[in-house]
């Protein structure tokens, strides 16, 4: 059944044919005009008819009644619904009143033995209806509440959520939370399926959740209403606490009857034990982009709502790393090898580090200790190290090639038995500059420009070819990959010349038996630094392709496939991703073939688990020089040393492309703003309905007061002292209609991690808006908070009782403030902007701009009803001010400073109604904002229109311009609109990455991070639009939604293309994308549109 | 003529489909509480915009969800007295 709020109920009949096959009936109707629908759901009645239950408040009566005594007699009626199955017909059954107040349903357990019928939830009550009751069998329970000094003992509480759980043999329990965050177990007293009693104890008390749910497993998953998704551990069923115990035979079956209400004291988790949690940037209060690490791309700052848990957020696009081992070194090294003795062996016996002209050899045991007697060359740097044959290794160092056999650590210790040590000489004055190795073939390239290559003997020795490559540039690398399975040799090798060169020599034997000839050339942009080829999995039909990647000097990667069969280079792709050369290491993430780059940071390029696309993600870690894999018998990671430390590390998982870390706050965060140069963050916090710190404070002294004169020597008896404050990132704040806390916080996401200060706003104000100033009059290096304040704030309708700026002096490291002075203002000030050496406030509709004086802030200037409603937002470019309303768009301004007093005049504003959000100037005559609906829209000012408001130093032509039709003189034209399906907080225009463009970036409401990307090409432009306009088509979602109306939701779509959509046809089979392909205008190919779309996001974002 | 009585039962069956869809005969009182209704369901039935209020009103979803319901009963006070539409 599914039921709309008002008037509609249309009911299915789902059909299992088969296995998988189910098939859907056309809807029966069981309409009912006037009538709201609370909850609904269906009820277990074994293998009767189908039932459902509704909550429903018929409204008819109060529509036709204009005294108004009608609405107060309207009942609340708890209405079932029996499907005939053989009829084929829906009847409304039966229907009975329930408490007004009602609003959630919950299903009992029917079938044999079990009692069946309906859980009705309102305010402070919980029913009990058996289906198709009398109204005397009804059995009631009222809510408990929270003992303690700051709670009001009055409040009411209603369930918000909750769970059936059935245990084997027939039992149930319910788990419900109420609105605090309160866990209650509730059970049904029923002997042979008649109830006669309900129960509710205290269970844990949870963050606020949407969802509750209990896996087999004895797990508890909760989606919480902010912040990240919990996971707990049941530790018991709580059917042994001392938590007190009520049952319904203690309450009226009447709510409206006098009782004694039910009281518990919170505690800390008893039940539950938290396992895991699901991170969620879930609700986004405000974000920005910025880049106070001074890393190589910026990183993305956000505060995260939700009462006692909310955080702040610093986001990067990195993949997150586990640190497992970090020790130091004697001496700092610039590279590190593994490698096992023997082919067969399954996990590396021996680390080699290469210090400065110096190799020092460890070996992997219980512990990491130098091994002696290896036979490795130890006076010289090395330059790789490689298992060959069956059971030899080989160093590779400057001035040869040494070749040891049998290596063995005979009783466990760090000294090594060898059997035969070999060495290889490059003829005189020669030295070897590059080598590339796999277990069968070793090649190296002499300081000549000449390269050997060698090849495997069956007694494991070292084999010289006859050819030999000379080339006139100087070699810098080399690449031979892994001999594949069923081989006996890789067949190709690249090779990096210093002429901006790679090119690739056959290996096998060619049909006239060469070897040693040049197949391909691949010109590049810069010379390559590094090399490496490898098979990674990939979308191909045979689930992996060879693929070279070239490293270059600027720090530009590239990545193409080798064709396996031919030697072509073909499927390139770029990205920039550091401002030094390019280092790789071949590795296993998760398992998968992956390669590390190694620049100013390193990078992985890897397989994405789920979608088969190949990813380039940065990680999580510090920049080190040197990489190898490593497998050891405990784990299998990636050894590295960075500087005199060695570190190995391993992947978590590559699913996820961002890492997070986050710092908790004391109330739900408003809006912030950064202080750049020294790193720090301004947060503003409020909570409505929730009682001031000081106000907590003072019950609580109260509280311990009355004890000390009642029990002068008593123990406290539950463990924890009797005044303490819950914490509240579990139990929340204690609540007081109308009344506020809040607060403002520094916080440090960079070294200390953590919040600085914390200034609490007393006397029920709220802080509303924040903007970091500089004054003209006070010297550029004074920075100064101002914060916008409201006293007594209350919405719908609108009330406060007084309103105010107070400004705070940043001390010169940013890490302290101190009040200065509170001006009051005629409305609160939403907006703040630094203007022109100045404070801009907008406050109501007026807006107006104030200097910093000694005890209060200056007027300079003031321009009344500049907009409509309230204004929200401010942005400045040069003279030109946008303003935001709450629900009229946006207001373009221009300040006049030639005349006095200073004349603030609107000239343009827009056609259309938007509620906005955030708004963020993209150049000087374009804004981009979002709406409260969930639309980001950009708009943009006539180009006369945008000259003349510059035109005349005072401003006087815009005056005299008529307004039109009520508002500004002139329109703005709408650009660009694009429906999200998430209400965007902020918006901003950024680089995203390093050496990338602009784009525009915003955060929603509901955790989304999303960017907006400029095209550039037209023909490009033209190929995404007819792209997007076939995948609508040929890839419509499960549910059939229509795309264009979906993105048109509340006004048709301009000027934005789907990314999401457009990025779909990436996963798409082959054969779909070449039909879709085919119908492209424009000469493209499959080929050419998937680098068109990987350009279009790796260019510009992550 | 069989064109406009076509045209008159075809508005009347969408009338009797949708809520809202107005008539010469709909009072002030009508369109108006119709229009209420509707913005009050879009808020309720979007889950970003219900939580964007609950979090300006510093309570759970479910409870503003519950309030917006209950608002749907009667969003512009009672009917007026008299039934002639244009003299309210």
């Amino acid at each position: 059944m599914v039921a709309s709020t008002e008037k509609n109920k249309l009911v299915y009949i789902l059909t299992r044919s088969g296995q998988t096959d189910i098939t859907i009936s056309s809807p029966l109707e069981a309409h009912k005009p006037q009538t709201l629908i609370y909850s609904l759901i269906g009820l277990d009645v074994g293998y009767d008819n189908p039932m459902f239950a509704a909550l429903e408040l018929d409204f008819s009566s109060a529509e036709v009644d204009p005294t108004g005594e009608a609405v107060k007699e309207l009942r609340k009626e708890l209405v079932y619904y029996e499907l005939d199955l053989g009829l084929n017909h829906i009847v409304r059954k039966w229907s009975e009143p329930v408490d007004r107040t009602a609003h959630a349903l919950f299903r009992v357990p029917g079938g044999p033995n079990a009692p069946s019928g309906v859980l009705v939830c309102g305010e402070d009550n919980i029913t009990y209806h058996r289906i198709n009751n009398k109204k005397s069998d009804l059995l009631r329970l009222a809510i408990p509440r929270r003992e303690g000094a700051t709670e009001d003992p009055n409040r009411t509480r209603s369930i918000c959520t909750g769970t059936l759980y059935s245990l084997k043999g027939g039992e149930f329990f319910y788990l419900l939370q109420t609105e605090d965050g309160d866990v209650f177990k509730m059970t049904l007293d029923a002997p042979d399926g008649v109830v006669e009693k309900i129960k509710i104890k205290f269970f844990d008390t949870l963050p606020l959740a949407t969802s509750i749910c209990l896996l087999r497993a004895g797990f508890c998953f909760l989606t919480c209403e902010s912040g990240d998704r919990l996971l707990y551990e049941l530790e018991s069923l709580g059917d042994d606490s001392d938590d007190a115990v009520f049952d319904s035979s203690q309450f009226p079956s009447d709510p409206l009857k006098e009782y004694a209400p039910p009281f518990f004291r919170p505690r800390e988790l008893r039940n539950l034990k938290e396992a895991d949690a699901l991170g969620s940037l879930n609700p986004i209060m405000d974000m920005e982009v910025a880049n106070p690490a001074l890393e190589d791309a910026p990183q993305i700052y956000t505060i995260n709502g939700g009462g006692g848990r909310s955080t702040f957020r610093t986001t990067r696009n990195a993949l997150e790393v586990l640190d497992l081992i970090e020790s130091p070194l004697p001496q700092s090294a610039s590279g590190v090898w593994t490698t096992k003795l023997t082919a067969e062996d399954e996990t590396d016996t021996l680390i080699i580090l290469c210090l400065h002209s110096r190799t020092l050899v460890l070996k992997i045991g219980d512990d990491v200790e130098e091994a002696n007697n290896t036979g490795f060359l130890v006076e010289t740097n090395t330059l790789g190290v490689q298992q060959f044959g069956e059971d030899c290794v080989i160093q590779i160092h400057p001035k040869g090639i040494r070749h040891i056999q049998g290596i063995k650590f005979p009783d466990d210790g760090a000294v090594a038995t060898r059997q035969d040590i070999t060495d290889w000489h490059p003829p005189a004055h020669r030295t070897i500059v590059a080598c590339a190795t796999n277990n069968r073939q070793v090649a190296i390239a002499l300081s000549s420009g000449q390269i050997l290559y060698f090849e495997c003997d069956s007694d494991g020795s070292l084999a010289m070819a006859e050819e030999e490559i000379s080339l006139d540039d100087t070699i810098s690398c080399l690449a031979i990959p892994d001999v594949p399975e069923g081989s006996v040799r890789a067949y190709f090798m690249a090779v990096g010349c210093s002429n901006s060169t790679v090119r690739i020599y056959n290996l096998a034997p060619d049909m006239e038996g060469n070897i040693l000839r040049d197949i391909s050339v691949q010109g590049l942009s810069s010379p390559p630094s590094a090399l490496t080829i490898n098979f990674m999995t990939d979308k191909s039909p045979r689930g992996y392709s060879q693929y070279l990647h070239i490293g270059l000097r600027s720090g530009v990667y590239i990545r193409s496939a080798l064709d396996e069969l031919s030697g072509e280079i073909g499927d390139t792709r770029r990205r920039f991703l550091g401002p030094e050369p390019v280092t790789f290491t071949r590795v296993a993430a998760a398992g998968e073939p992956a390669v590390i780059a190694m620049t100013s940071r390193p990078w992985l390029a890897y397989t994405h688990p789920r979608t088969s696309v190949l990813q380039l993600t940065p990680l999580n870690y510090i920049p080190f020089k040197s990489a190898w894999n490593f497998e050891g018998s405990a784990f299998k990671g990636v050894i590295c040393v960075s500087g005199n430390e060695l570190r190995i590390f391993t992947f978590n998982d590559l699913l996820d492309n961002t890492t997070c870390e986050s710092i908790p706050l004391r109330y739900t965060p408003r809006k912030f703003v950064g202080h750049h140069d020294q790193g720090t963050f301004y947060v503003i916090e409020s909570e409505n309905n929730t009682m001031g710190a000081a106000a907590r404070q003072a019950l609580i002294d109260q509280a311990e007061g009355a004890m000390d004169i009642e029990q002068t020597n008593g123990e406290t008896s539950n463990g924890h002292a009797e005044g303490n404050e819950l914490p509240p990132n579990y139990f929340g704040y204690p609540r007081a209609k109308g009344q506020w806390a809040s607060c403002i916080q520094i916080v440090d996401p960079l070294t200390d991690k953590a919040v600085l200060q914390s200034i609490e706003l007393t006397d029920n104000k709220s802080a509303v808006s924040v903007a970091l100033a500089t004054f003209e009059s006070r010297g550029d290096n004074e920075y100064y908070l101002a914060v916008g304040v409201a006293k007594d704030l209350q919405f719908t309708p609108y009330k406060f009782t007084s309103a105010s700026i107070q400004l705070y002096k940043i001390s010169a490291n940013g890490r302290e403030m101190e009040f200065m002075h509170e001006t009051a203002m005629p409305e609160p000030p939403l907006a703040l902007l630094p203007f022109k050496g100045k404070l801009l406030i907008g406050a109501g509709t007026n807006l107006s701009l104030y200097d910093c004086g000694r005890n209060a802030m200056l007027r300079k200037a003031l321009a009344a009803d500049c907009v409509p409603t309230r204004i929200v937002g401010l942005k400045t470019q040069g003279s030109r001010i946008i303003i935001s309303d709450q629900a009229q768009s946006v207001t373009y301004a221009v300040h006049k400073d030639q005349v006095h007093p200073n004349r603030i005049i609107p000239f343009a504003d827009d056609t259309i109604q938007r509620h906005t959000t955030c708004t963020e100037m993209v150049d000087y005559e374009t804004t981009v904002g979002g709406d409260k609906f969930g639309n980001i829209w950009m708009v943009r000012c006539p180009p006369k229109v945008s000259e003349a408001s510059d035109e005349s130093p005072d401003g006087l032509n815009l005056l005299q311009d008529k307004a039109f039709l009520g508002g500004a003189p002139n329109r703005l034209d709408l650009v660009a609109h694009y429906f999200t399906n998430d209400i965007p907080t902020s918006i901003q225009r950024t680089v995203l990455i390093s050496g990338g463009e602009r784009v525009i970036f915003w955060a929603g409401l509901q955790g989304t991070l999303g960017a907006l990307i400029p095209f550039t090409s037209r023909r490009q432009h033209k190929m995404f639009q007819q792209l997007e306009l076939l995948l609508r088509n040929e890839d419509k979602p499960l549910s059939g939604r229509d795309h264009l109306a979906y993105r048109s939701y509340f006004t048709p779509v301009k000027g934005v293309i789907d990314g999401d959509l457009v990025e779909r046809f990436l996963v798409l089979g082959r054969d779909k994308r070449e039909t879709i392909v085919g119908q492209i205008q424009g000469s493209w190919s499959s080929e050419m549109v998937d680098e068109a779309i990987w350009n279009m996001r790796g260019l510009y974002a992550f | 003529m069989a064109d406009k009585l076509r045209a008159q039962q075809q508005l009347e069956a969408l009338q009797a489909r949708y809520i809202g869809i107005g008539s010469s005969d709909t009072s002030k009182h009508e369109w108006t509480s119709n229009i209420a209704r509707d913005s009050l369901s879009s808020y309720l039935g979007h889950p970003p915009l219900l939580q964007y209020m609950s979090i300006g009103l510093g309570q759970s979803r479910e409870r503003t969800r519950v309030q917006l319901l209950d608002r749907m009963i009667q969003p512009v006070g009672p009917p007026p007295k008299s039934r002639i539409s244009w003299l309210t």
